[in-house]
């Protein structure tokens, strides 16, 4: 028994100075000889997977932060407190992370301050840039609590209180606009992007799915929790978060299906080809826990409920490679693979994520709110 | 007055005089390998392609309300008073919107450099602002591209379709795509034939994205007094109960 933990915990180990070795010769590639080396980005297909991926998806899956915010702090569900400050964690960490994968995408990192100083309100990435920094900052004020409370600082403590309720409320705004920026990004491309994703409602509908995998997350990390620190599962909670994640999915998909009906472009989802393809991948990882989800029975279920967050996660992660990738291929007129080390970073990002998150969760009081 | 340029397909012999003056203006290398290169890169900012035995040419379209003007987040593309649309590469931070936005795919990427910049044509600005012609339009030895003013331009374009109309297809390429650009093209066959894009709608893209960016004060300030309003009621509620003491308080 202890042999078998023993060795899991070395293969683990293992697996994860392999991804930040690979990951950081793919960075030091990227860093030299420039992007063209470490990626197989080009002039037709300049956004590949460390936007796609990394900063889509990451900024994505930080939302269920905004969402628990909002449920404790505004609506006032004092019973969802034991898994705020896990979800806080996700989101600064995931936040954190977006920015280490933007100071590797962009060409110029080091001038990432420039949009504080050079502004062009008609941009969709200024508004994007913007939001990256004010709601990071946020996330380090809503998370420092946790580690005040650990090294002591009162008085610091005591003010983050008094300015707590006006920081919640700028977050969940500033969320909301980050979230629907990142689809009004191609807004701008209408002749590019594939008309099974092109749509107006881009803003509305990436927000809302983010809402969606906010709770998928928060279940998906309650779930991991549990089982690596021997905590007992908030059931209830996840039972109430999986509803509303059922219900959430299913509005989005409503929006979804109507706004493809009302643009005559419903007959595309049977149109032969990659892109109907990876659309109905995406359309069942989120449609099937959607329907799941409503069965009381599975959501008693953790570990049917975790398969369901686990699924609608990947159908996000689907969707935003699929207006990313997918979707941009036909209309830039050539193919986009990326490269071996654009992987490399990325799951090297993706393991400094779960290495930081385990070392703070063990540390600080996270899963132990001290009464506010 | 603003400035434009007119390519005349049916004149173009295919010699590449515009392609190797223009990469000598940016003091880029110029050879019989780059010229063969039929497309625009980040060391060739005009290319001519050919289509059997037509030929048509790629450069920035100087469009009237430019796409990478408006996507830029930091304001490095600017449209003259003249009409070049030129790029500032030491407020560039290499984000590459404008080449994803672009409707022409013009902007290329210096994707092998530390220092990273964009390229495009800037429609010889400087050269333009002293009256001359462009570069490219002074070294072509058959007219088929001249630059100068728009008004006067459009009224040459006119006068070659009505003096030849059967060599001419009856359009001109440049006057509605995204709202109309500053290089206009003139084609014996239909421009989708020399491969330019005619799925382009008539409006400009930059409205496109100025509809959602321009709801964002609204959502800030609706969102903060919905969300100041439902936290008001919620906590209300649980003064309410606690004073008529009745109630338990479930803080968990």
């Amino acid at each position: 028994m202890s042999t078998l933990a023993h060795w899991r915990s070395s293969f683990w180990t293992a697996v994860f100075w392999i991804l930040v070795a690979a990951g950081i010769y793919g960075a030091t590639l990227r860093y030299t000889p420039g992007l063209g080396s470490a990626t197989h980005l080009t002039d037709a297909f300049p956004w590949g997977l460390w936007i796609g991926f990394d900063v889509m998806c990451g900024v994505g899956l930080a939302a269920g932060g905004f969402m628990l915010v909002a449920t404790v702090h505004i609506f006032n569900l004092k019973r969802y407190k034991p898994i705020l400050r896990p979800a806080i964690l996700t989101a600064f960490l995931g936040y954190v992370l977006v920015i280490v994968a933007l100071l590797l995408d962009l060409g110029r990192p080091e001038r990432i301050w420039h949009a504080l100083v050079m502004w062009n309100p008609h941009s969709v990435m200024f508004e994007v840039a913007w939001c990256v920094m004010l709601y990071t900052t946020v996330l380090a004020l809503e998370f420092a609590p946790s580690v005040l409370e650990k090294f002591g600082g009162a008085t610091p403590l005591r003010w983050l209180r008094t300015i707590t309720i006006p920081l919640v409320i700028v977050g969940v705004i500033l969320s909301t606009l980050h979230q629907s920026s990142l689809g009004s990004l191609y807004l701008i491309v209408p002749n590019k992007l594939h008309p099974l994703w092109y749509t107006p409602l881009l803003p509305l509908l990436f927000f809302l799915s983010a809402g969606c995998v906010g709770l998928a997350m928060t279940i998906f990390e309650s779930w991991h929790s549990s089982r690596a620190f021997g905590k007992q599962l908030e059931v209830p909670l996840l039972n109430g978060l999986g509803r509303l994640l059922a219900v959430l999915l299913s509005a989005y998909l409503a929006l979804r299906f109507t706004d493809l009906a009302q643009r005559r472009e419903l007959s595309r989802v049977i149109e032969p080809g990659g892109e109907a393809y990876m659309f109905g991948l995406e359309t069942a990882l989120l449609g099937l826990p959607a329907v799941f989800l409503f069965l009381p029975a599975i959501r008693r279920r953790p570990a049917a409920l975790y398969g369901c967050a686990f699924m609608a996660i990947l159908g996000f992660v689907a969707n935003r490679l699929n207006v990313a990738v997918t979707g941009m291929e036909a209309g830039s007129g050539t193919q986009y693979i990326p490269k071996w080390t654009e992987i490399a970073v990325t799951l090297a990002i993706i393991a400094a994520g779960f290495a930081v998150f385990r070392p703070a969760v063990k540390h600080l009081p996270i899963f132990e709110p001290v009464e506010t | 007055m603003s400035k434009a340029m007119l390519f005349d397909s049916t004149l173009c012999i295919g010699c590449r005089a515009c392609e190797s003056a223009c990469a000598e203006k940016w003091g880029l290398p110029y050879n019989d390998r780059i010229g063969a290169e039929e497309r625009i890169s980040a060391h060739k900012l005009t290319a001519i392609k050919t289509h059997g035995e037509r030929f048509s040419r790629r450069l920035c379209m100087h469009c009237a309300e430019p796409t990478c003007v408006s996507v830029c987040p930091v304001g490095a593309f600017r449209k003259t008073a003249d009409g070049p649309v030129v790029y500032d590469a030491e407020k560039c931070i290499g984000c590459r919107y404008c080449l994803l936005a672009c409707p022409f795919s013009v902007p290329s990427y210096e994707w092998s450099s530390r220092q990273p910049r964009v390229r495009k044509c800037d429609f010889c600005e400087e050269r333009q602002e002293a009256g001359r012609p462009t570069a490219c339009s002074e070294a072509c030895p058959t007219q088929a591209t001249i630059s100068g003013e728009r008004t006067a331009l459009l009224a040459e374009a006119k006068r070659r379709m009505a003096e030849k109309p059967a060599a001419y297809y009856p359009r001109i390429y440049g006057l509605k795509e995204a709202g109309g650009t500053s290089v206009f093209f003139l084609s014996a066959v239909p421009f989708e034939q020399l491969d330019l894009n005619t799925q382009l709608p008539d409006e400009p893209l930059p409205g496109l994205t100025w509809r959602a960016l321009s709801q964002v004060p609204n959502i800030a300030s609706a969102g903060a007094v919905l969300l100041g309003g439902v936290y008001w009621i919620t906590h209300r509620r649980e003064e309410v109960r606690k004073h008529e003491g009745g109630g338990k308080e479930r803080l968990s």
